[in-house]
């Protein structure tokens, strides 16, 4: 496990007052390695965007607990003056809104620039140079003559192609992308996923792709990891998940994304919604929607168990079914 | 951007003749007989009508309003009723002192007011905010006069800081002179803008462009700085020319306090001498300042933000 580069164990987190605490995400723990792309992937409120912003330590909310490394560094140590370092050089991100995630009175050269001045590249033609360089990577067209236009002169799919390139100007090791296609029009959807990939192949990057979509998640990302009411449910490579996934949360996921030849039927839906965060203090938290729950569900919160070499997943069901052993003691 | 600059300009033309329009319609439906008033009780029939013939006060309304607003707008504002002088020429002369006033205590209100709501902004809900609050409720709740004189007592006649009354002769005498009315100005409007600038600031620092500036590596005075307070400039824009607006009419106040020309206090004198001519011509220029400020603050947006440069 040396080539981590991010390594999550056991994070807790917190928001609202210290004496009457709502847990927002609950002993969550995954790594990503050096160049790996992994989907995190859950309904709103599963705790994703929470985990990620976490991760650059950019929330509200408190990290009651456990280790959030990058390069066996753990970035919960760091006092808040060391974070603009680590920020945009190491671990870059992008967020779900295109349209208000850029400055409106900045043009996008400058923004970009500022991403480079922030990292030390201090010579104002190298940033410019580099600043064209993004943007044709991104597929901007003309980009030489757009660096001293204004966000709102883009369309949203730009704007998100423009954040990218602002995002990987100084290749970091990971970009985090936060529901990165959700604002944008289908085909945009489809253009700025390929974009990722391409970046990430030309700058060998890792990613780490946050969504609620398991489509967009495939496209990308290799492994994948489920997340519901704020812990981790199921992890495996993205294969294994779309043909043998274990948790029921992650089967009702799957038979809910629209395919081409069902068209007649009714989509799926998971009955129920996501219990709110902090109200379930006992068993498995998905089990008042489980078709499969039995008793045990409601007393003892299932660990992670391991099924086959690169999955595991935490249900009662199905590991008694399958007959495996909890994940720490196999591995 | 030339259009909006075009469009702006053109929308002041109604504007100033409504404003025109008003002031006439004010002084004629004002109670009293300017003969009357500018002869005395004891005039001659036959020279309150060779008054009246002289201003022009028998000529049909219609006529009177034409005049009013040709020589209006070519600033020909008549001689003074009571001592003949030429109204221009007053104006001309206490202007000065008003606009003085007014820049000075606009920029001390924000260079005491801006950095207050920044620091309280970026303080919510901890001892900055709350001092914030605490001066901004005694700067609305003070009246400027009140505070003014408070001053002038400590200031001039108990300490002997700063003079006592006038405008001062020379840059440095005249800036000795303008400082503490101005700073009796600057109290509300620091109040204002500190209040402005904490809500303005704390509404964009929500926003998720500042999250992306953090993300990239921003440390927090250039997120403030750069991106929040820039942004935030945009109300505070807007507020800037209401309080310039406000420091206009609270200019009245303050001269008559601290005794100083303007003409605030030129209007007042002539408002107690029914001196019409004087009345009209620096209502006339009031109005046309507020005109003029309300077009450079439109003017100011086209700076500060290139989402209306474009349009």
């Amino acid at each position: 496990m040396s080539q981590d580069l991010l390594r999550l164990t056991d994070v807790t987190i917190e928001f609202g007052p210290p004496k009457k605490p709502i847990r927002v995400v609950e002993g969550v723990g995954f790594s990503v390695a050096k160049g790996e792309s992994v989907g995190l992937v859950g309904e709103s409120g599963s705790g994703k965007s929470v985990t990620s912003l976490a991760i650059m330590r950019l929330i509200g909310g408190r990290v009651v607990q456990g280790r959030i490394e990058l390069e066996g560094r753990n970035l919960l140590d760091l006092p808040a003056s060391a974070l603009p370092e680590i920020r945009g050089r190491d671990i870059a991100m992008i967020f779900q809104e295109p349209m208000s995630s850029l400055n409106p009175l900045m043009t996008i050269g400058d923004q970009i620039g500022e991403a480079l001045l922030l990292h030390g590249w201090r010579d104002r033609t190298a940033r410019r140079d580099r600043t064209i360089e993004m943007l044709h990577l991104v597929g901007i067209p003309n980009a030489e003559g757009r660096l001293g236009a204004y966000p709102h002169q883009f369309s949203g799919g730009m704007r998100q192609r423009v954040m990218i390139a602002m995002a990987v100007a100084c290749a970091p090791k990971l970009l985090i992308a936060d529901e990165p296609t959700t604002a944008l029009d289908v085909t945009i959807q489809a253009q700025v996923l390929d974009l990722m990939k391409k970046v990430r192949r030309e700058l060998g990057m890792a990613i780490l792709l946050i969504s609620h979509d398991l489509g967009v998640i495939a496209d990308v990302c290799e492994r994948v990891i489920v997340m519901y009411a704020g812990r981790v449910v199921e992890e495996a490579d993205i294969r294994t998940i779309l043909t043998r996934p274990q948790h029921p949360y992650t089967r009702g996921l799957l038979r809910s994304v629209p395919r081409r030849n069902h068209e007649a039927e009714r989509l799926y839906q998971i009955p129920g919604s996501v219990p709110p965060a902090g109200s379930v203090r006992q068993g498995c938290p998905f089990r008042d929607r489980c078709e499969l729950s039995v008793s045990r569900c409601a007393e003892e919160m299932p660990p992670m168990f391991r099924f086959g070499s690169s999955q595991s997943a935490a249900c009662w069901v199905t590991a008694a079914a399958e007959g495996v052993a909890q994940a720490g003691a196999a591995a | 951007m030339t259009r909006y600059i075009v469009v702006r300009l053109l929308d002041a033309i109604p504007t100033v003749l409504l404003v025109l329009t008003l002031v006439f319609v004010a002084m004629r439906i004002l109670p009293g007989d300017p003969a009357v008033a500018a002869l005395g009780d004891f005039a001659t029939p036959e020279q309150r009508e060779a008054f009246r013939e002289k201003m022009g006060l028998n000529a049909p309304l219609w006529q009177q309003y034409l005049t009013f607003v040709v020589s209006s707008l070519t600033l020909d504002f008549g001689v003074s009723m009571m001592n003949g002088r030429d109204v221009l020429g007053l104006i001309a002369y206490n202007l000065p002192y008003t606009i003085e006033l007014t820049i000075a205590s606009v920029l001390l209100g924000v260079v005491i007011g801006v950095p207050f709501g920044v620091w309280a902004a970026t303080n919510p809900n901890r001892a900055p905010d709350s001092a914030m609050r605490g001066f901004s409720l005694i700067g609305y709740a003070v009246p400027d006069f009140y505070l003014g004189a408070l001053l002038l007592i400590v200031f001039s006649l108990n300490l002997g800081w700063f003079p006592i009354n006038g405008g001062g002769e020379g840059f440095l005498d005249r800036m000795h002179h303008v400082f503490l009315p101005a700073l009796t100005l600057a109290f509300i409007k620091a109040a204002f803008l500190g209040r402005l600038t904490r809500t303005a600031l704390l509404e964009v620092m929500g926003r998720d462009y500042i999250r992306t500036a953090r993300a990239k590596g921003a440390r927090e005075p250039r997120v403030i700085y750069r991106h929040g307070l820039r942004n935030a400039l945009l109300p505070l824009t807007t507020g800037l020319g209401l309080t310039t607006l406000t420091a206009l009419s609270g200019s009245v106040a303050i001269e008559l306090v601290f005794n100083r020309p303007g003409l605030g206090k030129l209007l007042i004198s002539a408002i107690a001498e029914r001196d019409y001519a004087v009345i009209q011509g620096g209502i006339v220029v009031f109005a046309l300042f507020v005109v003029a400020i309300n077009l450079a603050m439109d003017l100011v947006y086209v700076l500060v933000d290139p989402r209306i440069r474009v349009s």
